[in-house]
């Protein structure tokens, strides 16, 4: 009995396959397919926290569900069109494992891409590469995205917040040689993994850091810590905080008259979000760092690249704030994603998807400050490792220096 | 020992702001004898208002008390609505009510005014004091949370109301037989424990900015100032919360093992203590029953 079932079984699978070998028309390339593309549409998954404390970022699932709607009535990747499905996570890691399973195995999409969160990411990574399903350019800066060893379906985008870290020691290295360095750093991933590129950057100098202080998110304050970084006699000041503790310790350094040279990481460099609320005065001079054009600032507005982002803003996505940085960032990875998809011509399997993924070479996309690409390879998957210094002069932040890499340093092999 | 002192008075202001919650947090107490959870999130929202309404250009002298009188009948509202329908429920029922109130008001700021951090215009001005120690802001926010107490302190001490609202919270059944209307003292309770939350609300925002999670952590860190003081005791809970704050900061600078990773620990522990060895806080009066 049990052999009958399976050679029958084999008998309608052989049938079925030569029906849709006989069907393939000879006009159309017969693509290769694994479950979630087709000579019609390629089925692209997404969670995002649409609700919860997090719930900000879903402009950027809405960025890119605008974007995917403006390549479809342009005509797809290849012919194909794209069917985006996105669904709400609630910030909540179990739930994106549970909307991920959807994904994957009713939804049936080819790929997951900028599922969002790192421990989100974490929570569904096992899963994702024991599937085989590509976990495409996680929105996160969390350096244990790029392990290809240990997950090779798993890939980052943004620069790590590792490598962050790496470019500050660098400048400092080049420019402030005698600094004295102290450090305000949120107890998470996301400050340690600044404060541990920190210290690779600075190599043997790493003692050159004379405090560097933790606090919790569920502090109400951070005053007690910037009191002790300035009794520490630290006269180069690395921000590594969210918004809200940013603003407060730019504020409360300024209050204090501490007047070290300050570092803000990009995490918040957001002008109406944390320089206002701190202060113009104090914040001017402090000092950052950035990938993508800063679509807010007028400076940009006759750039080329900057206008095709607008037009696409007025056109797709009028609710959205086109100088919001989440959406100049979410429009430039779905251009990334795009790109790879291209690369991938009939060959739309999940192996292939991944392949292209890490075969960029000096790829660069419209929105990035020029200089700026991204490459990566079957051991590199950081696509981008560049960064370049901001001066914040009181109204916006004005670039300056060379793109400086952190990517000799960047440690790949993460345990 | 300059260290010393910036810890210290930067421990006070910071525990102006504990303070400035522990007091809104006891005068609900006094009035519905439980703890509200959604307290916190009332001030929030009442701080939102404030916010909105400067924002359409109204001054800051209409501002305020116009945030107070709506902070005030929204208060009311909430009891006429949702908690007197209550009554007698238990205690877990009430703290799921709170629970559930304090999900409801956080998605709905958040719902009307998004998770941007804002920053709100301090009454005090910008400028700061003891060469640089303590701002304008803060020293203002300690004034006004001292003043406050001393208002309430003598509206529960010495006006017919007050003393009525503390009879209806203590003893229904005996206030109701003397001819008091429990469940308006209740309505007025909710009432004036929205206004002050709502002034605290005014006074903590320039400090930690304005963003519908604001309060999550200082909700924490009043309660164990009030539980510290007594809960029974509006002048306690002011003095537990600078004493929060103090004891934070000093033992994050100089206990080694503590640092800036275990400081929140140190509010929950001091909870525990308290209740371990002196349930009614440090300024609290034991209340004897008889049965």
């Amino acid at each position: 009995m049990q052999n009958r079932r399976f050679f029958l079984k084999r008998g309608i699978a052989g049938l079925l396959l030569s029906a849709s070998l006989a069907l393939s028309s000879p006009g159309h390339a017969a693509g290769k397919y694994d479950p979630g593309a087709s000579d019609a549409e390629i089925k692209i998954g997404n969670t995002n926290p649409y609700s919860g404390p997090a719930s900000a970022y879903s402009t950027i699932a809405k960025t890119f569900d605008a974007y995917f709607n403006k390549l479809n009535e342009e005509g797809g990747i290849n012919g194909r069109k794209i069917k985006f499905i996105s669904y709400d996570d609630g910030y909540s890691p179990p739930k994106s494992v549970e909307q991920v399973r959807k994904l994957v195995e009713s939804d049936e999409v080819l790929l997951v891409f900028q599922p969002l969160g790192t421990a989100n990411n974490i929570a569904i990574r096992k899963y994702m590469n024991g599937k085989k399903v590509p976990q495409l350019f996680v929105s996160s800066g969390a350096a244990t995205f790029g392990d290809p060893k240990q997950f090779p379906w798993t890939m980052g985008w943004q620069p790590s917040y590792e490598s962050e870290g790496i470019v500050y020691a660098r400048w400092i290295l080049e420019h402030l040689p005698n600094a004295k360095i102290g450090v305000l750093y949120q107890n998470d991933d996301f400050g340690k993994d600044v404060l541990k590129g920190l210290k690779i950057g600075l190599g043997d100098k790493t003692s050159t850091i004379v405090a560097a202080l933790p606090y919790e998110t569920s502090q109400p304050t951070v005053d007690s810590e910037v009191i002790k970084l300035k009794a520490s006699g630290a006269d180069a000041f690395i921000n590594v905080a969210t918004p809200k503790f940013a603003a407060q310790a730019i504020k409360k350094a300024y209050e204090i008259g501490w007047t070290p040279t300050q570092i803000l990481s990009n995490v918040s460099d957001v002008v109406n979000d944390v320089l206002k609320p701190a202060g113009l005065e104090a914040s001017t001079g402090i000092l950052s760092t950035a990938y993508l054009k800063d679509s807010g600032d007028p400076q940009w507005a006759d750039d080329p690249g900057m206008k095709d982002f607008y037009a696409f803003m007025d056109k797709y996505y009028p609710a959205g704030d086109k100088s919001s940085k989440s959406n100049a960032y979410a429009y430039t990875v779905a251009q990334t994603l795009v790109h790879v998809l291209k690369q991938c011509g009939d060959d739309l399997t999940r192996a292939n998807v991944m392949k292209q993924a890490a075969s960029m070479q000096q790829v660069t996309m419209p929105l990035f400050l020029s200089g700026m690409t991204m490459t990566t390879s079957e051991t590199d998957y950081y696509p981008i490792k560049q960064l370049q210094m901001k001066k914040f002069d009181g109204t916006r932040w004005v670039h300056f220096g060379k793109v400086i890499s952190s990517e000799d340093l960047q440690d790949t092999h993460k345990p | 020992m300059e260290l010393l002192i910036q810890q210290l008075v930067s421990g006070v202001a910071t525990g102006g702001i504990y303070a400035c919650m522990a007091l809104s947090i006891v005068m609900i107490y006094q009035a519905i004898h439980h703890l509200n959870f959604a307290q916190g999130e009332m001030a929030m929202f009442s701080t939102f208002i404030a916010w909105q309404l400067l924002q359409w250009g109204l001054p800051y002298w209409i501002v305020i008390p116009l945030t107070v009188a709506i902070s005030f009948s929204g208060g009311i509202a909430i009891e006429r609505i949702v908690i007197g329908p209550l009554g007698e429920a238990a205690v877990l029922s009430h703290a799921v009510v709170f629970i559930g109130l304090y999900a409801v008001i956080n998605s709905l700021a958040s719902f009307i005014w998004d998770f941007t951090t804002r920053p709100f215009p301090s009454p005090f001005g910008a400028g700061s004091q003891f060469g640089n120690l303590i701002s304008n802001q803060q020293i203002g926010m300690i004034a006004v949370t001292l003043l406050v107490l001393a208002l309430l302190y003598a509206f529960f001490r010495y006006t017919r109301v007050g003393l009525a609202m503390r009879a209806a919270a203590e003893n229904p059944t005996s206030a109701r037989l003397a001819g008091i209307r429990v469940g308006l003292m209740a309505a007025l309770g909710w009432g004036m424990a929205a206004a002050v939350g709502s002034i605290a609300g005014v006074l903590i925002a320039p400090i930690v900015f304005l963003e519908p999670n604001m309060m999550l952590s200082i909700l924490l860190y009043g309660f164990a100032g009030a539980v510290l003081g007594g809960l029974s005791n509006p002048a306690g809970a002011v003095a537990g919360g600078f004493a929060v704050g103090v004891i934070e900061n000093l033992a994050g600078t100089y206990v080694p093992v503590i640092g800036s990773e275990l400081k929140l620990p140190i509010a929950l522990l001091l909870i525990v203590i308290v209740l371990v060895f002196r349930p009614t806080g440090l300024f609290g009066r034991t209340i004897v029953q008889r049965v």
